[in-house]
């Protein structure tokens, strides 16, 4: 993880075509779903700016990622330039800033993983799916970014995928995850 | 652990019994149930709530201050600072020193409105004892910030938990919602005027979010780098307002104070830094998971009683004692008591109690370039010392374990450890990051040096075929972060 050089990651902008701030309206950008969670998120905290990174996971669930435009129209509906919110949203490793697969796989990196076979999951993972990290699979299946310690090291490796957790991961138990998860977008029952 | 309830009512009165028998020797963990905690009813059933009763109905929060401060309770977030000695730095508690015509001294009378956080951060690599509190037994943690939110005056109370721990996030929200409808948190909390609102902020995955100050950054909205200090939170924090930032294992505890009082808990740990700790291993051994213990078991204890000894045949090579950000320890320190003062005179810290436990078949190497890793990654880029210092680090570190360092290497190594030292950085992140490095480089020095002199890393090299695969992989893993 040489910081210096060819960083990439999906948390990160992308040098994009500019937009303006002003031709997004966030009235009629965000949906009415996305304005009332926000505006509960809003009514629990003291200032619209605090709810920043609370607005900012309510637009990616609905929509799977943080476009630009969404970034703008966040910002405005909470009074806050784009700067700052973009300041907000690439600090953190959930929000992704790229668009990314249908399920994103959190691999963990950290050291428990890293001391009980984080090595040869990732090739499996790498090698199933034919991606390394921060790319998609071309069917849209499947991202692959790496997390810090999941919290599970006492049943490492893990890893997780749409909020659900896996762990004392195999070679075997990692490609059955994989395939059972694709056959539920095949099937469109997930 | 206790793990399992079987549904039928029976054998949950069993399971219930069972639990409450370790009442006074296992309290924060005793009615842990990770497959299906205790909801409202089951809580109550088990004795629940009675501490925060008793707090309300009998004790002036000066009194819980002072029962907090003789139980001699230090925090669990990692740094052990005495829990009661934080408190009571809060203005509403502040003895009202300053004479009354001192400028300072206007608020003095109108205890002014303060926030209680618990920082359920957990992102520390090797550390995973919160989740087991958050998940098992989540009315336990509300419990017990009603107890400290009453006593430094909070009338507001938020739970910071990390974005990663969905199914904490999903028990701890319904836990709120019932204490809600049972008129434990709101207005006039059981009859007794007390007011408190509890909210659960759900963060979105960075580690410099588990530093207080960084924390209540975050919660405010801006981007989460740390503050300066002072002014201590205590005194200005969350919206400018006096702030109590504690770990979810320190607050556990304060239900059990309260109901058994302070010498109970003095006694559960004679000779050692009062109360239990969850202790906690991982890495290379034969059974990892988490204990809770009275404070003080040896680290041979923990290692071998508990989390089985070695695994693969493996012998120890060395140890992190209290998560990633603390010193390696070794063979030689295996008799040392797990306690704060132990582990400090050993060279280390106590840091969160969970061991991670390196075998001779793996490359101390290899395994402290990861660790940086994760500090260059987690870094939060604020002050220059960290932000360059740890990817640089990282940079010759790699070059070390590839077999193609160099004796200037090391030394270089060594002047980064000085420049990223407590007192030049921002706030503890970079220091974390020099310990494992510091004492790797004195405890395995053989190691690195075999490194530079061999061009390659020699326990690597017996496992030619492996080794093609893992420079691979650490290649592509440099291009993902
Ligand atoms: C980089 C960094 C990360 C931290 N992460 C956590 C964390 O995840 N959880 C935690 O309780 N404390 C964490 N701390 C310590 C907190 O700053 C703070 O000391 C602690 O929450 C205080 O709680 P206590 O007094 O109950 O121990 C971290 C500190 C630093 C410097
Ligand atoms: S030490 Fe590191 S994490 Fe802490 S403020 Fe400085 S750059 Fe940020
Ligand atoms: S190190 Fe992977 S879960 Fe903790």
């Amino acid at each position: 993880m040489n910081n210096n050089n060819n960083d990439f990651s999906l948390n990160q902008r992308i040098p994009s075509v500019m937009i303006a701030d002003e031709e997004v309206d966030f009235n009629q950008y965000l949906s009415s779903a996305e304005m009332s969670a926000i505006e509960h998120e809003v009514s629990i905290m003291e200032t619209r700016e605090s709810v920043g990174i609370e607005a900012l996971k309510i637009v990616q669930q609905h929509r799977g990622w943080i476009s630009d435009d969404s970034l703008i129209a966040i910002a405005q509906c909470l009074n806050i330039s784009s700067a700052q919110l973009e300041g907000v949203a690439t600090f953190y490793n959930l929000i992704y800033r790229q668009k990314v697969g249908h399920y994103v796989i959190h691999l963990c990196d950290s050291i428990s993983c890293h001391l009980t076979g984080y090595d040869e999951i990732l090739n499996v993972i790498k090698q199933h799916l034919n991606i390394v990290y921060g790319q998609t699979t071309s069917d849209g299946q499947f991202t692959l970014l790496s997390n810090v310690c999941l919290g599970s090291c006492d049943k490492s490796p893990a890893m997780m995928i749409g909020g659900k957790h896996y762990h004392s991961l195999t070679s075997d138990s990692v490609v059955a995850i994989l395939n059972g998860l694709s056959q539920n977008v095949g099937e469109g029952n997930d | 652990m206790t793990n399992t309830t079987p549904n039928d009512s029976s054998s949950s009165e069993n399971w219930l019994e069972q639990a409450l028998a370790q009442a006074l020797t296992k309290p924060l963990t005793h009615l842990i149930n990770l497959e299906n905690p205790l909801d409202f009813n089951g809580y109550i059933k088990a004795g629940g709530y009675m501490g925060a009763t008793k707090a309300l109905k009998e004790f002036s929060p000066k009194g819980v201050l002072e029962l907090v401060s003789d139980s001699g309770l230090k925090g669990r977030g990692g740094a052990g600072f005495p829990t009661g000695m934080k408190w009571s730095c809060v203005p509403a508690l502040q003895e009202k020193k300053i004479s009354t015509d001192s400028p300072f001294n206007q608020n003095a009378n109108e205890h002014e409105n303060s926030y209680l956080i618990c920082n359920g951060d957990e992102m520390e690599p090797g550390t995973f004892k919160d989740r087991y509190l958050l998940e098992g037994v989540p009315h336990q943690l509300i419990e017990a910030m009603i107890i400290a939110s009453y006593t430094i005056s909070a009338n507001k109370a938020y739970i910071f938990l990390r974005g990663e721990y969905f199914l904490a996030a999903e028990r701890l929200q319904h836990a709120i919602d019932e204490a809600y409808e049972n008129k434990w948190l709101g207005e006039n909390i059981q009859g007794t005027n007390y007011q408190l609102d509890l909210y659960l902020h759900t963060s979105a995955g960075r580690y410099i979010c588990g530093e207080e100050t960084a924390l209540i950054n975050a919660l405010e909205g801006k981007r989460a780098t740390p503050r300066a200090k002072p002014p201590f939170p205590q005194v200005s924090g969350l919206f400018g307002k006096p702030t109590v930032v504690n770990n979810v294992e320190t607050l556990c505890n304060l239900p059990h104070i309260l109901k058994h009082g302070s010498a109970w808990f003095k006694d559960l740990s004679p000779d050692s830094d009062p109360g239990t700790k969850m202790y906690a291993a991982c890495g290379q051994v034969k059974n990892p998971g988490v204990w809770e213990l009275p404070m003080g078991v040896t680290i041979r204890e923990l290692l071998y009683d508990y989390a089985g000894g070695m695994k693969d045949g493996a012998n120890l090579k060395g140890l992190l004692p209290g998560g990633a950000s603390t010193d390696f320890l070794t063979e030689k320190h295996l008799d040392t008591p797990m306690d704060f003062d132990s582990i400090g005179k050993a060279g280390s810290r106590l840091g969160t109690g969970g061991l991670i436990v390196l075998g001779d078949k793996h490359c101390p190497v290899a395994m402290v370039l990861n660790l940086l890793q994760f500090f260059a990654q987690e870094s939060c880029g604020w002050c220059t010392p960290c932000r360059d210092g740890t990817p640089w680090a990282v940079e010759i570190l790699t070059r070390i374990e590839q077999g193609q360092g160099s004796h200037e290497d090391l030394t270089q190594l060594n002047e980064l450890c000085d420049f990223m030292w407590l007192g030049k950085t921002h706030c503890a992140l970079a220091p974390g990051a020099v310990e494992p490095l510091k004492s790797a480089m004195r405890y395995f020095k053989y190691d690195f040096e075999q490194h530079i002199e061999q061009g390659c890393c020699p326990i690597e090299a017996n496992k030619q075929n492996h080794q093609e695969q893992l420079v691979s992989n650490k290649k592509e893993a440099n291009h993902g972060e």
